[in-house]
């Protein structure tokens, strides 16, 4: 019983290790990579997986089932609305073209959002970010 | 409302009030019948006081595509962690992004939304915009290396099309995977 535990101990430790690494590289990239769309890409995957370690190391470690329908509802909206949230984010950066063209290797869009907006928004054009 | 037209309107409804119901139970952790009436009864007034348009209609479960793209995407939801964790602790600064258009062949509410979403979580790729009547999807891609490496990021994002409709998709969208999407592709400018 006690070398059960201690596995489960060590998993669980590794789980909360790993994962908080990656919230920890989700924050880096944030502050390191060069544009907002970049920028998104770290707050979603890195930033998803790590919640998603972090709430099976917590499910491990924490005995009762309660708290287990808990940490998977999180972990299921934490999967269901970060890709929602970054892809809102995305999108504005795009159309206000806060954008690094510079680095961008193909842009099949040619900096015009896919769908163009109505006349009466279209006032609102700032210039490439830089 | 007449009573003709609750019917059919809670019918669509049933997913998302059995769904709430269930978030509800695990909410409070266990097991009860006075949980599954409450739950019940606030699902009831969310649903009535905020009313969602069907978005289910047609889908179907097929469990063993379903296997397979749950386990592709979180193959791929742990390669590209590490991809983008490696990312930004490696050194120097030359980083190339791309920003493609990728035809979809799918013509689903559901399914496009959960193509974004998975798209959204594998590697490199991230929606930017979703012209809803071309089924044009803009993508961001992270640290492309060459234009093969574009032309293999676009292949991924097909290819988890086609997992994503086999495994929720009616049949008639199941079909269309075959065909020849009828819009012609964005050219690279």
């Amino acid at each position: 019983m006690n070398d059960l535990d201690s596995v489960a101990d060590v998993l669980a430790a590794g789980c909360l290790l790993v994962g908080a690494l990656l919230c920890l590289t989700a924050g880096l990239g944030l502050v390191r990579f060069p544009d907002v769309l970049s920028r998104m890409h770290a707050g979603t995957k890195p930033q998803v997986l790590g919640v998603l370690l972090v709430m099976t190391g917590a499910a491990i470690r924490l005995h009762g089932w309660s708290a287990t329908w808990m940490l998977l509802l999180v972990g299921a909206f934490q999967l269901v609305t970060a890709p929602v949230s970054a892809h809102m984010v995305s999108r504005i950066a795009h159309r206000r073209r806060h954008v690094r063209r510079d680095l961008l290797l193909v842009d099949e869009l040619g900096g015009e959002p896919l769908t163009p907006p109505p006349d009466r928004l279209s006032g609102d054009q700032p210039a490439d970010a830089h | 409302m007449s009573p003709g037209r609750l019917a059919p309107r809670l019918r669509h409804q049933l997913p998302l009030l059995a769904w709430l119901v269930l978030v509800w139970i695990l909410l409070w952790g266990t097991w009860s019948w006075a949980n599954l009436l409450s739950g019940l009864a606030v699902a009831l007034v969310a649903t009535a006081l905020l009313p969602l348009p069907p978005v289910v209609g047609g889908a179907r479960l097929r469990p063993l595509p379903l296997v397979r793209f749950v386990g592709h995407f979180l193959v791929d939801l742990v390669i590209s962690s590490a991809e983008v964790a490696w990312e930004t602790v490696r050194p120097g600064r030359d980083r190339r992004a791309a920003i493609v258009a990728v035809q979809l062949r799918t013509d689903s509410d559901l399914l496009l939304t959960v193509v974004a979403e998975a798209v959204s979580l594998v590697p490199g790729s991230l929606v930017i915009d979703l012209d809803r009547d071309a089924r044009v999807m803009a993508l961001h891609l992270l640290s492309v290396r060459d234009l093969a490496d574009v032309d293999r990021r676009k292949a991924a994002v097909l290819a988890m099309e086609d997992r994503v409709v086999r495994a929720f998709g009616s049949t008639d969208d199941v079909a269309a995977l075959d065909r020849e999407p009828d819009q012609p592709e964005r050219t690279a400018s």
